[in-house]
């Protein structure tokens, strides 16, 4: 089997189908049906976009750690006095990061790199189950990421690129920003949007007819889970924004009214739309995370995650009540109080499963033979920060208290801590989990450990000002603020230099483990790490599981305290 | 790992189409928006655009075509049949949520109207606050406008397309039972109702009393039924590829998920088409004075 159509394959010899057969370069990575490679694709596409990403907000830390105009007129191309042209360019930076990160830094590395990477092994796939649309979605993501980075070089109205916020509301982004950069930025969202739909349906498909034999839902690791919800939300919610954008466009180049209130239209209905689709989207990007803490946490305590049904449909949970919670985002819209205070409750009904979560994660060690190894370190720092950023986030799940702290730094503060903080922490965790068994190299863990304590250093010396400001009233989006908000500017500005650095020996550490690093072996977590990638070699074989493992009745190695199950014999 | 597959799932190999289809993608998108600027841009936009469309309408036929070369050489065991219906049931829930968001803008403007007239030739927003002071519900929005009586061509067209998906199911119950001739018969109504309705769609809106945008009726009457007419060609073109199929001797009374995929994609649009003709046609319209 495994074969195209002739002439296009033409090398193709089915008896050579080895499996560790790799095409040549080209073939390998610019046409590549293989779930690891196309894994690592996406991984090396986050950084790079992580690195445009944050130099940003070294911009932006640059240009906010003194109060008036420091170097945006100089990015603008233009004189010392010309602040329209500063605070476009502020707006154009601000539009950038928050999409870049988003859309092309959390979501590739989350999804398409480790649920490419990882969701076929764990649930013992020999690969996804459209491999040739697997690929599509990569290059649709890139495609979206030029689609940006042409906006940067184009008339957005008042300067060169989109100057309209991630959000992009009207009617800023409609008859607030003449020329073509708007445009560009909002078809960056529908090709982006257009591979995560189509990497969605992958996921799902893959997940629900591939499991090995014997593999039931019930018995499949929480990342696996995780994914499952996370391409649900996907699937549902960015056809919406699709919807969306696409009336912005319209109204920008052919005169509908949707949100222009001189033909009947609404901007509110845009924030309707958007946030339907953009509540989901801050799911989309924490569960993976969700799932490989999950994972890593029972690893590293040598123990079944606590309450594995109960962390599977946490999420499931999550995911649904994400879908009515939107309105959170809109409270200062003119919202009638009953439609606040049913977004209140909706929104606050969200703490529970994400308490469960925690508490889980902290019963998990409970008793556990804990092992402080980087990933675990990630982990611990992930739950920390994340329950920070949650606790903040009932804060502003008050309509009320929302009224006064809408738009300002403490909705910075509190959105840095579950992505900046959450996510991103989740992130390195997982990358330090599975890096040795993507590239077949050990890590330096003094290095990994060292990133810990100076990215943990950082990010809180940056953020945890920030709530400060907020509650002073240093509103969002601005470039310049009143002198009396300076000194926490300061020290939010010199945490991004600690953090900065942090990722010196990141890039230090996968340096000596691709050249120095020693092989891992099968498995170099030790017996806590009782997922299927790990009965591989790493890196595993181009293609694993010709033979599929089949999953035994007996081996519930989630939970082995579940009733009868007894334990797995060696 | 002996390098013996022993699994009925589907290796691909190293594939093309995935990069030029993306390219492409990006290539008509730019091209769109150099052409939304013609004074800036002149002739370049649609010389972008075209290219792109083109890669994209490349991409999709050759995709397809590899698609159907592999069913026909058997590459399509069960469990990979399988997968196919997960993913076309998949693609369609994502359709159905992206007409979602026209009804949802549709629904906002008619049942929460903003506190404003509809005035054709007001200029400034100011003007219209005025009319009706902003705390009071305004009136819904084809008040005073003209709109297509539902119960003329629009209902005509509902009947083509419930029509079209009794055809189909002709044609796929002949399939299953091994009647070809019955098969193109169904896919040859079912292709000439889906083209007729195309038309008629085509010469209400030449006729239609008003005109694209300029208020949120119109806006969400041409994009959600121009959405619709597109979703209508698309399946066409699946009935018509199916069509050819069917003189290719392709599909068996057992396996013709390609057959299937298209009547599914064919009732999406025709239940769309249903709540369009609800909800915007026969509601959206009601009271007002018909052309």
């Amino acid at each position: 089997m495994a074969t195209t159509a002739e002439g296009f394959q033409a090398h193709h010899d089915d008896h050579a189908h080895g499996a560790d057969h790799k095409p040549g370069f080209f073939a390998r990575w610019f046409m590549s049906t293989n779930h690891k490679d196309i894994g690592s694709l996406y991984l090396i596409f986050a950084i790079i976009a992580g690195i445009v990403g944050g130099a940003i907000s070294g911009i932006m830390r640059a240009e906010l750690a003194a109060p008036g105009i420091q170097y945006l007129w100089w990015w603008a191309g233009s004189s010392p006095d010309d602040l329209a042209a500063a605070g476009h360019m502020w707006n154009v930076f601000i539009t950038a990061h928050g999409l870049i990160m988003v859309f092309f830094m959390v979501m590739p590395a989350m999804i398409g790199g480790f649920g490419n990477w990882f969701v076929p092994l764990m649930i013992g796939a020999p690969d996804m189950a459209f491999p040739r649309m697997n690929n599509v979605s990569f290059w649709l993501t890139v495609a979206g990421f030029f689609s940006l980075l042409f906006s940067m070089f184009v008339p957005g109205g008042g300067g060169m690129g989109a100057g309209v916020g991630w959000t992009v509301y009207a009617p800023l982004s409609t008859t607030g920003a003449p020329g073509p950069a708007v445009d560009f930025a909002i078809f960056s969202l529908h090709l982006a949007g257009a591979g995560s739909i189509l990497g969605a349906t992958n996921f799902i498909t893959t997940i629900f007819n591939m499991r090995a034999p014997g593999m039931t839902l019930h018995k499949m690791p929480l990342f696996v889970w995780s994914v499952l919800v996370t391409a649900f939300l996907l699937l549902l919610a960015l056809p919406v924004l699709a919807a969306a954008i696409t009336m912005l466009l319209t109204d920008r180049n052919f005169g509908t009214t949707f949100f222009d209130p001189a033909g009947g239209g609404d901007p509110v209905l845009y924030q309707h739309l958007f946030w339907f689709f953009g509540h989901p989207e801050v799911y989309i990007m924490i569960l993976p995370g969700f799932g490989m803490i999950s994972q890593i946490v029972a690893t590293f305590s040598r123990k079944p995650v606590f309450g594995y049904l109960g962390m599977a449909y946490a999420m499931v949970a999550i995911g649904v009540v994400g879908f009515i919670v939107w309105a959170h985002h809109m409270y200062t819209v003119g919202l009638d109080v009953n439609t606040k205070m049913y977004f209140t409750a909706a929104t606050m009904v969200i703490a529970v499963p994400t308490g469960v979560k925690i508490f889980s994660w902290i019963a998990t060690m409970w008793g556990g033979s804990l092992e402080f190894k980087s990933p675990m370190v990630w982990s611990l720092g992930f739950i920390f920060l994340f329950t920070v950023g949650g606790v903040t986030g009932v804060v502003l799940a008050n309509g009320g208290i929302d009224d006064n702290l809408h738009d300002t730094y403490y909705v910075v503060a509190h959105f840095h801590y579950v992505l900046s903080m959450g996510a991103v922490f989740s992130m390195f965790a997982g990358f330090y989990y599975w890096f040795p068994k993507m590239s077949g190299r050990m890590h330096s863990e003094l290095l990994s450990h060292i990133h810990f304590w100076l990215f943990f250093i950082g990010v809180n010396v940056v953020f945890f000002p920030q709530h400060f400001l907020g509650m002073q009233g240093m509103p969002r989006r601005y470039p310049d603020y009143a002198e009396a908000f300076t000194f926490w500017h300061e020290i939010s500005t010199l945490g991004y230099w600690i953090t900065a650095a942090s990722l010196i020996p990141f890039f230090v550490n996968i340096g000596y483990a691709l050249f120095a690093g020693r092989q891992p072996g099968n498995n170099p977590w030790g017996e806590g790490a009782t997922t299927l990638e790990w009965t591989l070699s790493s890196p595993p074989p181009f293609h694993q599981f010709e033979t599929l493992p089949v999953i035994e009745d007996h081996h519930d190695y989630h939970d082995h305290s579940s009733g009868a199950a007894p334990q797995p014999a060696e | 790992m002996g390098g013996q597959v022993n699994h009925d799932y589907h290796i691909l190999e190293p594939d093309i189409w995935p990069l030029i289809g993306s390219l492409s993608a990006l290539t008509f998108t730019s091209g769109m928006v150099l052409n939304f600027y013609p004074d800036q841009f002149g002739v370049v936009g649609p010389v972008v655009m075209w290219a792109g469309l083109a890669g994209l309408l490349a991409t999709f036929f050759f995709w397809f075509r590899n698609i159907v070369i592999e069913a026909q050489r058997g590459d399509h065991t069960p469990i990979v049949q399988l997968h196919m219906r997960y993913g076309m049931i998949l693609f369609i829930a994502s359709e159905v949520m992206f007409f979602v968001g026209w009804f949802w803008a549709f629904f906002d403007f008619s049942l929460f109207p903003a506190p404003l007239e509809y005035l054709a030739d007001s200029d400034t927003t100011e003007n219209l606050f005025i009319t009706q002071g902003d705390t009071s519900l305004g009136e819904r929005v084809p008040n005073g406008m003209e709109v297509l009586d539902a119960f003329q061509l629009p209902l005509l067209n509902t009947i083509i397309l419930l029509c079209s998906g009794t055809t189909v199911t002709w044609a796929h119950h002949a399939l299953i039972h091994g009647d070809r001739t019955g098969l193109k018969q169904g896919l040859w109504a079912t292709i000439a109702l889906g083209v007729i309705f195309s038309f008629i769609q085509a010469y209400e809106y030449s006729v239609a009393p008003f005109g694209f945008g300029g208020n949120t009726f119109s806006s969400a009457f041409y994009m959600a039924t121009g959405f619709h007419g597109f979703h209508v060609l698309i399946g066409t073109i699946f009935l018509a590829v199916c069509l050819f199929r069917a003189y290719q001797g392709h599909f068996t009374p057992r396996q013709h998920f390609g057959f299937e995929a298209a009547a599914w994609y064919w009732h999406f649009v025709d239940v769309v088409w249903l709540f369009l003709f609800v909800a915007i046609y026969v509601w959206g319209g009601w009271g007002a004075p018909v052309h």
